[in-house]
């Protein structure tokens, strides 16, 4: 069995009760249309399973194929450090058909973050390290395309890909007696 | 099923087509650590496919002193164009004629379908085979197992480990 080698810290994004029984690790890349075709399933899920589930979102850019994806996962860190991490992944998800650097500006400026600094962060690559981090986590955690999903530490391989979450997950709460 | 060669085995050498007009031998890569990806087949329909994930974890492979090649049974033309397409770079070998007589040697043809494993190598400076690995035919392996087996080889001491390799045929 595939296992996260990288635990989930503080320095991580997630969404959902500490608490939480489950824990969904999801390595994706905001440019890649299978991780936003599983978008509204990993919100279907959140949704179903909370408050039993909390999902955590790392970077795994595929920057050769998708020149946009190594700057939407720095603006998502950008506005992560400003407090807005999952407002800016919502938006671009939403978004994806159009990325581009200026609509990243845009989404900027609608959520009430500084445009000049996301910039400047941009421009020093300020938050390239922590994606690089995130993606090198991956690798040696077996992350073998996006998106790929963790359940409690377990890869998840499903020739459905991501329709298969709920099912999965069900089966491990039944398992759990709480 | 054949078996694939394991640890301890010494890894046949070869020389096979990476461009139309271009050969490479695995013989050129003595004292230096070389992973060998053999995959099904070029234009896997997802964007995480193997190959593409391995362009971009190019730089951890080669801090390791690795150098990598990918090889099917597609044709050079074929891999010219699907390396072009995915932006890779790396060489991409064509075990094309006769088909697939390296990936046999190596324990990792499918007979039935008559296309290499998803099978992996990693060849020491001896040119012994460190690791070997063989995957499920639909299943991309990802690259921990590599690099794990990378970082249980001693101490490199070759100078050559970071560099694009002889010969940059990507």
């Amino acid at each position: 069995m595939v296992t996260l080698k990288v635990p989930v810290t503080s320095r991580d994004h997630i969404r959902g009760s500490q608490d939480a029984v489950v824990t969904l690790v999801e390595y994706g890349d905001y440019e890649c249309p299978y991780c936003g075709a599983a978008q509204p399933i990993v919100e279907r899920v959140q949704q179903r399973f909370s408050p039993d589930l909390r999902l955590v979102f790392r970077h795994f850019p595929l920057t050769e194929v998708h020149p946009h994806a190594g700057p939407a996962a720095e603006t998502a860190e950008f506005a992560g450090a400003n407090g807005k991490f999952w407002s800016m992944h919502d938006a671009l998800f939403a978004n994806q058909r159009r990325l581009s650097v200026p609509l990243m500006m845009a989404l900027a400026s609608s959520l009430n973050l500084s445009t000049v600094a996301l910039r400047d962060a941009l421009a020093t690559g300020r938050y390239a390290e922590k994606v690089q981090a995130d993606f090198i986590g991956g690798v040696r955690s077996g992350v073998n395309g996006t998106p790929t999903f963790f359940i409690n530490g377990a890869r998840f391989d499903s020739p459905n890909g991501a329709f298969g979450l709920e099912e999965a997950i069900d089966r491990l709460l039944l398992a759990t007696t709480r | 099923m054949t078996e694939l060669l394991a640890k301890g085995a010494q890894a046949p050498d070869f020389t096979l087509h990476v461009t139309p007009d271009q050969t490479l031998s695995l013989s050129e890569f003595a004292g230096r650590r070389v992973v060998l990806a053999f995959y099904p087949a070029d234009w896997s329909p997802v964007c995480g496919d193997q190959m593409s994930l391995y362009n971009h974890i190019l730089p951890e492979f080669r801090r390791y002193g690795a150098e990598l090649l990918g090889i099917s049974v597609d044709g050079v033309w074929c891999h010219q164009a699907f390396a072009r397409d995915r932006k890779l770079h790396f060489a991409l070998l064509s075990d094309f004629e006769p088909k697939g007589a390296v990936a046999r040697s190596y324990g990792a043809y499918r007979e039935a379908e008559g296309v290499t494993e998803r099978a992996l190598f990693v060849i020491d400076e001896k040119g012994v085979i460190a690791w070997s690995y063989r995957s499920p035919i639909a299943v991309n392996p990802g690259a921990d197992g590599i690099l794990d087996a990378l970082e249980g080889l001693p101490a490199t001491e070759n100078k050559n480990g970071d560099a694009q390799g002889s010969r940059n045929v990507a």
